[in-house]
């Protein structure tokens, strides 16, 4: 996102001769997002900044496909049925499909506060809090009669919703975070999670139809002749089949996880930190998220209706922040324009906020300037921030296993410890 | 926490002094989450409106738009019959067609567009359509005030510090 950015300035500082070209092109707002992801097809799509890992996922699908259609398809065709392939490429197709939407679309990104929001609501905290303490960096709300703790987020400079985490690898807020899948190359949240889960299960039905294609076809081949001489006459089933055999275990492991959650309505995320497990913190024993019974929560969570995308990618860019009031109000407020207010418990913001002035030429109304001291700076705030409450032992316990049997099954995890900017380093 | 559903911006607030002579005084609504993670506002009254309209409008203005999301957010049979639709397409309809999320939206800047200018605008008081702050916050702008102690000491004050 950076460096795409700062090519474009590049590439504009040296084609400012052309200058209808320059005055038609609009910045649209993923230009100047404020995360780490990437963007493509001019901010219709969007990956986590490293999608190297989804490239992969992608080339084994494909890989295989190719194989079984090529070589187990035709055979299949002839001696059993022409369903056979029909079946294989619907599979397929829904498969890739529901992997690209994953990958592709909006997690249900939270779009950081702008300066004035996080200044008034930096005031309020200073109100509040005793001169010279540090501002509260939780605060409480009952959701449906039980205590939920809304932490700040110091990155987003907002209180985050519930069930909304901060992925520190897209450096986002996303609303009802799962998790972050290297495999797709995206976060999982509110707006990805049925995609997600329709990919998980239909890739479960892939490999074991890909398995079991590429096993008929050896056991009809060596009806006759043998073992050794059906794998000699069709290596490529034996391929196929050895990569669905191996894949086919952390992909059902993984579909029926997701089926549990779904029908609990939890998240990874809450189901590995124990949210609502009985022997919680303060009696927080049951979801309060929850339907009430299974097939409401996964009709909901499925089927459902879809958020709408909150961070607006192809929107233009307004060069004021005064556009979005009526002409008359905006005309009310040509006064010169000063720096943003500095918000007491916030420093850095404060130091670098963007005055409105910068945003016309300079794309300086980017969050992404915030933070002028590098990553360095911008590290070692988020560090400033981390909070980790006490959690009680039994809960740890639980959940490590739980955790160490997500990782083998499934090799997530990176970001599973959505407060920690260092972990996912060292998981990539 | 529940007390703190507005923001006061005002110039005696430390740290935003200058809101006023930039922006206007700014009143955030918060998000009320006592009934789950759907979208839903706080409708009490920040009495920084007190002198400006009457609380029984404001109220009204806040019902509906509460009443409007909740629209958009409940999955009654047609929203199912959608859900389940683009299951069966792979979520390809998405591409095609407006989601019944998105259809709420429009009618909910509509209506906002149409409260401000038949009632806020009027008294100097500009409410921001949810959805572009993130759907996190209503914010309010106050515009021409009256009983703005020392504009005119504000703005001085403001270029001192910048010249």
């Amino acid at each position: 996102m950076y460096l795409m950015v700062s090519e474009r300035e590049a590439a504009e500082g040296c084609g400012r001769g052309d200058a209808a070209m320059a005055s038609r092109r609009v910045t649209r707002k993923w230009e100047v997002f404020a995360g780490r992801n990437r963007f493509w097809c001019d901010g219709r799509l969007m990956t986590a900044p490293h999608p190297g890992v989804f490239a992969l996922t992608l080339a084994l699908i494909c890989g295989t496909c190719v194989l079984h259609f090529a070589f187990d398809c035709p055979f299949l065709a002839a001696r059993v049925s022409g369903a056979v392939p029909a079946a294989g490429a619907a599979l397929c197709g829904v498969t890739l499909a529901a992997l690209l939407r994953t990958a592709l679309s909006d997690p249900g990104i939270i779009p950081r506060a702008a300066p004035h929001e996080a200044a008034a609501l930096g005031a309020l905290e200073a109100a509040d809090g005793a001169a010279g303490r540090p501002p509260p960096r939780a605060r409480e709300v009952l959701v449906r009669g039980r205590p939920v703790k809304l932490k700040y987020c110091f990155t987003c400079k907002m209180f985050r919703p519930p069930r909304a985490s901060h992925c520190s690898l897209c450096d986002n807020c996303v609303d009802r975070f799962d998790h972050h899948c290297p495999w797709v190359g995206n976060c999982v949240g509110k707006r990805n999670y049925r995609y997600f889960y329709l990919f998980v299960v239909s890739l479960s039905f892939l490999a074991v139809w890909v398995f079991a294609c590429a096993v008929t076809h050896l056991a009809l081949l060596a009806r006759g002749a043998g073992l050794a001489a059906a794998l000699r006459a069709s290596p490529a089933s034996a391929v196929s089949a050895a990569v669905c055999f191996l894949s086919v275990w952390s992909v059902l492991g993984l579909a029926g996880f997701h089926t549990y959650l779904a029908s609990t309505d939890q998240t990874t995320n809450e189901d590995i930190k124990g949210s609502f497990s009985r022997r919680g913190s303060g009696g927080a024993g049951t979801n309060p998220y929850s339907r009430g019974n299974a097939c409401a929560n996964c009709w909901h969570v499925l089927c459902g209706p879809l958020a709408p995308s909150l961070i607006d990618r192809r929107g233009v860019l307004s060069s004021d922040a005064r556009d979005d009031l009526p002409p008359r109000f905006a005309h009310v407020l040509c006064v010169p324009p000063a720096p943003a207010p500095a918000p007491a418990p916030a420093p850095p913001a404060a130091a670098h906020s963007p005055a409105p002035t910068h945003r016309n030429g300079t794309l300086g109304g980017s969050y992404t300037n915030l933070f002028e001291g590098g990553d360095a700076a911008r590290h070692a705030y988020t560090n400033h921030s981390l909070e980790h409450e006490p959690v009680p032992l039994q809960h740890v316990v639980g959940s490590a296993s739980r955790l160490r049997l997500l990782h083998d099954t499934t090799m997530i995890d990176a970001a599973l410890d959505l407060d920690d900017p260092v972990a996912p380093a060292a998981a990539l | 926490m529940m007390a703190n559903n507005r923001i006061p911006s005002g110039p005696n607030t430390p740290g935003s002094q200058q809101t006023p002579t930039q922006q206007g005084i700014k009143i955030f609504i918060q998000r009320d989450y006592s009934e789950g993670t759907a979208v839903k506002f706080q409708t009490r009254f920040p009495p920084e409106l007190e002198d400006r309209i009457d609380r029984q409008t404001f109220e009204f203005t806040m019902e509906r738009l509460n009443e409007h999301f909740e629209m958009a957010e409940t999955a009654d049979c047609s929203t199912y019959c959608e859900g389940c639709l683009a299951c069966l397409t792979a979520y390809f309809i998405y591409i095609c067609t407006e989601t019944h999320y998105e259809k709420h939206l429009r009618k909910i800047s509509k209506f906002i567009a149409t409260q401000n200018e038949r009632v806020y605008n009027p008294r100097g008081i500009h409410i921001t359509d949810p959805i572009l702050r993130g759907l996190r916050v209503i914010e309010i702008t106050i515009i021409d005030v009256p009983n703005c102690q020392s504009p005119t000491g504000n703005s001085t004050s403001s270029q001192l510090r910048h010249t």
